[in-house]
């Protein structure tokens, strides 16, 4: 193996690690700010002291997550340039700009709102404080937007020009990178996943607190019932969302990027019409070997072009229509010469799963309706299983985001940028192997010791609940200077 | 003028903005050790900054990813060279950022002195390592024809680029510790002011020496004057916290630092990374920008939004203006 060969393994290792580890807290972040924003615009609206606890419940639970989410954001940024250094020369004049956009648009409107928002509760009016709240969500869209629309010029590039004398990407058209039509159906697709893990993680944890020691009174259980059932409405509506923008997402895919639908799929030959969709399947995914698989008629020419006897374009086919187009060894370094497949079984799994955990956590949602309709209160069986099967919602839901991205990815392999550049030829010549090893077992570590305090503490607060109802100061309601020596009403 | 030069003049402001700020947030990180006395200081001291060094830090995201869009070979270049100071950087700025959060989650004083080792490490390995990085990128560093860094760590770990770390380090203490007098009341107040004043002799003179070296390197009369006026705000600052004017002597640390940094790239320009291995292999302006189209379409944007950030974050600044003491500190959880 040459020194490029092992850069690039680690860098794409590394790449996953970081990027997958960010995304935990990506769409918490997305979705309970929006959450968060909503529970205490109710609070100011109703009065009802329940909603303000709930916010700050929540609130903190968020903050937690947050700081992880920020920070490792920063290294996302940067690793572009520290590993993928000859993809960033190729890509800068494109990809960059949405990138710094994100940060001037985005980060600093996210970073100073919450500051305002966390230390305002004493500072700022109440309507105004909420606004802040509003203005940190919008701002997480924004930077969704931007970071979406990047990724998407990367699944299909479109809005730029090839220059041959300096051997780069260079933008022409902005406007068609920010409505890219990847961008279009990706964007709901990842936003109201967010919407549907946030909810998830409020149905999940409220639901477990309601439930929890059925026999015993507690007064705040009114209270968490009223928010798991918000959740779940929530839950519900976004993860109906989330299937049918993934259905265009979908057709999209298979429009632009036809060999991602048959590794998706695992389909090696083209079916002419009504091509099968796989649930399961026992054995290889290799094309050469017996394999039993249960299998729905149809579907998959659904879902890939909307017909149920539409064309689906089968591996072979596809792999020898790019050779003729792309040329017969593209990123030689690390796929054998001429091979445009991406990993089947990665494909093949990370969808299904996507899909399935997806669904399965929606589920949870709707079942937690059903099960406490009209004012019923599960009990017997049922209700002793319920707090294990709705904390369980979000860790499906977020195991689910990982998945799809993991597919997204994947199934664009071997390119970086489809069509365009090869992930072998996008990592950084100049850095040694034993510098990516150094980083990539040092982030790793750290995200892992990182991770069990993060959870620690939120088992920490999900256990104690909301805290007991405390009238915030209204600044609104007296001089400024009146409380000089008065606790800080939040501080670090 | 130039879009090129437009957008070096913006990556300027972008690190002035990012040193200016954080500057001061890692200097109170570096003096959580010595300056607070009980949990209580410590606390009052992370909570001056509290609602605003996530905010700094956007100016480094921002620098960053100007640099990626205007001047992506600077970009790739740069990044991928200077790989192990930038994972040590990012490193430190993880854990720094979480322990702000996580600090007072617990009451257990074993906890909290974790997450106080994580602030202290966290602020002092950015602040000298962004001088080091600094000083290397104006003295130049190897670079063949390819545009690629041929250097080692120990390349960046020579005697000039160390008196830069140096001089980062001991400026941002000093603008830490003359934060902290101007944000907090009490014992600690007093305290912070003393300490500055003693630092900021120290930190003058490193100061002055890189200035000088720097002057010699690369100045010109346009460097000349921009250290000049910065030695002077510094030495104005540190009389004025002599004297007991806690702003103005903020003031005096604020300018020094940004008017050093601009003078960095006065000096720089038009190359933003020169090549010790041949001048032909400098990074420059002109060969390591975008297009024109990219550049104008930012420009247009840097244009619109950045006095909108400007004017919020001001803004919270001006929220967050009074002092905090002890007595505002609540009981931990």
């Amino acid at each position: 193996m040459t020194d490029v060969d092992s850069v690039l393994e680690l860098a794409r290792w590394q790449f996953g690690i970081v990027t997958v580890y960010h995304f935990l807290f990506v769409p918490l972040t997305v979705g309970l700010t929006m959450l968060v924003a909503v529970l205490e615009t109710i609070w100011l609206r109703t009065k009802n002291p329940e909603w303000l606890r709930l916010t700050k419940f929540f609130a903190k639970l968020f903050l937690i997550n947050f700081a992880l989410g920020v920070v490792t954001g920063i290294v996302q940024e940067f690793q572009f340039g520290m590993t993928w250094s000859d993809y960033s020369r190729f890509v800068g004049d494109v990809f960059g700009a949405p990138l710094a956009i994100e940060a001037l648009l985005a980060f600093f409107l996210e970073s100073t709102f919450l500051g305002l928002w966390i230390f305002g509760w004493d500072k700022l009016p109440r309507a105004l404080h909420n606004a802040c709240m509003w203005i940190v969500h919008l701002g997480t869209l924004a930077s969704s937007w931007f970071i979406l629309a990047a990724n998407s010029w990367m699944q299909h590039p479109v809005g730029y020009k090839f220059n041959e004398v300096t051997g780069r990407a260079e933008l022409t058209d902005f406007w068609a990178v920010m409505f890219n039509k990847v961008q279009l159906g990706t964007f709901p697709h990842v936003i109201l996943a967010a919407y549907l893990t946030s909810a998830a993680f409020m149905l999940g944890i409220l639901g477990w607190l309601y439930l929890r020691r059925p026999g015993k009174d507690n007064a705040d259980r009114p209270m968490h019932r009223r928010g798991m059932v918000l959740a779940a409405w929530i839950m519900v509506f976004s993860g109906v969302g989330v299937a049918v923008s993934g259905d265009i997402q979908g057709k999209i895919m298979t429009e632009v990027q036809p060999m991602k639908m048959a590794a998706a799929e695992a389909l090696w030959e083209t079916s002419d019409s009504c091509a099968p969709f796989s649930i399961l399947t026992i054995g290889t995914r290799d094309g050469k070997h017996e394999k039993w698989a249960l299998e729905v008629p149809c579907v998959l020419s659904f879902l890939g072009t909307g017909t149920f006897d539409g064309k689906v374009e089968g591996i072979y086919d596809l792999q020898e229509k790019y050779r003729e187009k792309y040329g017969s060894t593209p990123g030689a370094t690390y796929y054998s010469p001429g091979d445009y497949t991406p990993n089947i079984p990665v494909t093949y799994w990370t969808f299904r799963w996507m899909m399935g955990l997806g669904v399965v956590g929606s589920l949870v949602g709707l079942a937690v309706l059903w099960l406490t309709r009209r004012g019923r209160t599960p009990t017997g069986l049922v209700g002793r299983f319920l707090p294990a099967l709705a904390i369980s919602a979000p860790v499906m839901v977020l195991l689910g985001n990982s998945m799809g991205w993991i597919f997204t990815e994947m199934g664009r392999q071997p390119w970086v940028v489809f069509g365009v550049l090869t992930t072998a030829n996008g990592v950084s010549p100049g850095v040694e192997p034993w510098e990516v090893w150094m980083s990539l077992i040092g982030f790793t570590l750290l995200y892992a010791v990182l991770a069990v305090v993060e959870v620690g503490l939120l088992i920490k607060y999900v256990k104690k609940g909301p805290d007991p109802f405390v009238e915030p100061p209204d600044p609104s309601l007296r001089g400024s200077d009146s409380d000089a020596d008065e606790p800080m009403n939040f501080a670090y | 003028m130039e879009l090129t030069t437009i957008w070096f003049c913006l990556i300027a402001v972008l690190w002035i903005g990012y040193f200016v700020l954080e500057g001061f947030d890692f200097g109170v990180g570096m003096l959580l050790p010595v300056l607070a006395r009980d949990d209580r200081e410590r606390r009052v001291m992370i909570n001056t900054i509290g609602p605003v060094w996530d905010g700094n830090e956007v100016w480094l995201l921002t620098a960053g990813g100007a640099t990626f869009a205007a001047f992506p070979e600077w970009y790739a270049t740069l990044f991928s060279g200077f790989y192990l100071p930038l994972f040590l950087i990012l490193i430190a700025l993880i854990v720094r950022g979480v322990a702000f959060e996580y600090r007072h989650q617990r009451p257990s004083a074993t906890w909290a002195g974790w997450w106080d080792r994580a602030v202290i490490f966290g602020s002092y390995v950015p602040a000298f390592l962004w001088g080091v990085a600094f000083a290397n990128i104006v003295r130049g560093v190897p670079i063949d024809a390819d545009f690629e860094f041929t250097g080692t760590v120990f390349t960046l770990l020579n005697p000039y680029g160390i008196l830069g770390g140096l001089v980062t380090l001991s400026l941002f203490v000093t603008h830490g510790a003359l934060f902290i007098a101007l944000k907090t009341d009490g014992e600690i107040r007093g305290r912070a002011r003393a300490l500055a004043l003693r630092v900021g002799v120290v930190a003058a003179v490193l100061a002055v020496v890189f200035l000088v070296w720097t002057q010699v390197l690369t100045g010109n009369l346009g460097t000349a004057v921009l250290f000049v006026v910065a030695a002077l705000a510094l030495v104005g600052g540190l009389a004025a916290a002599y004297v007991g004017r806690e702003g103005f002597a903020f003031a005096g640390t604020f300018l020094a630092i940004g008017l050093a940094v601009a003078g960095l790239f006065v000096g720089l320009f038009p190359d933003v990374m020169p090549s010790t291995t041949d001048v032909a292999n400098s990074l420059t302006t002109t060969n390591a920008s975008a297009t024109p189209y990219t550049l104008k379409l930012m420009t247009i944007v840097a244009a619109v939004f950045t006095p909108i950030v400007v004017g919020y974050q001001a803004w919270t600044y001006w929220i967050f203006r009074k002092r905090i003491s002890i007595h505002h500190i609540p009981a931990a959880h």
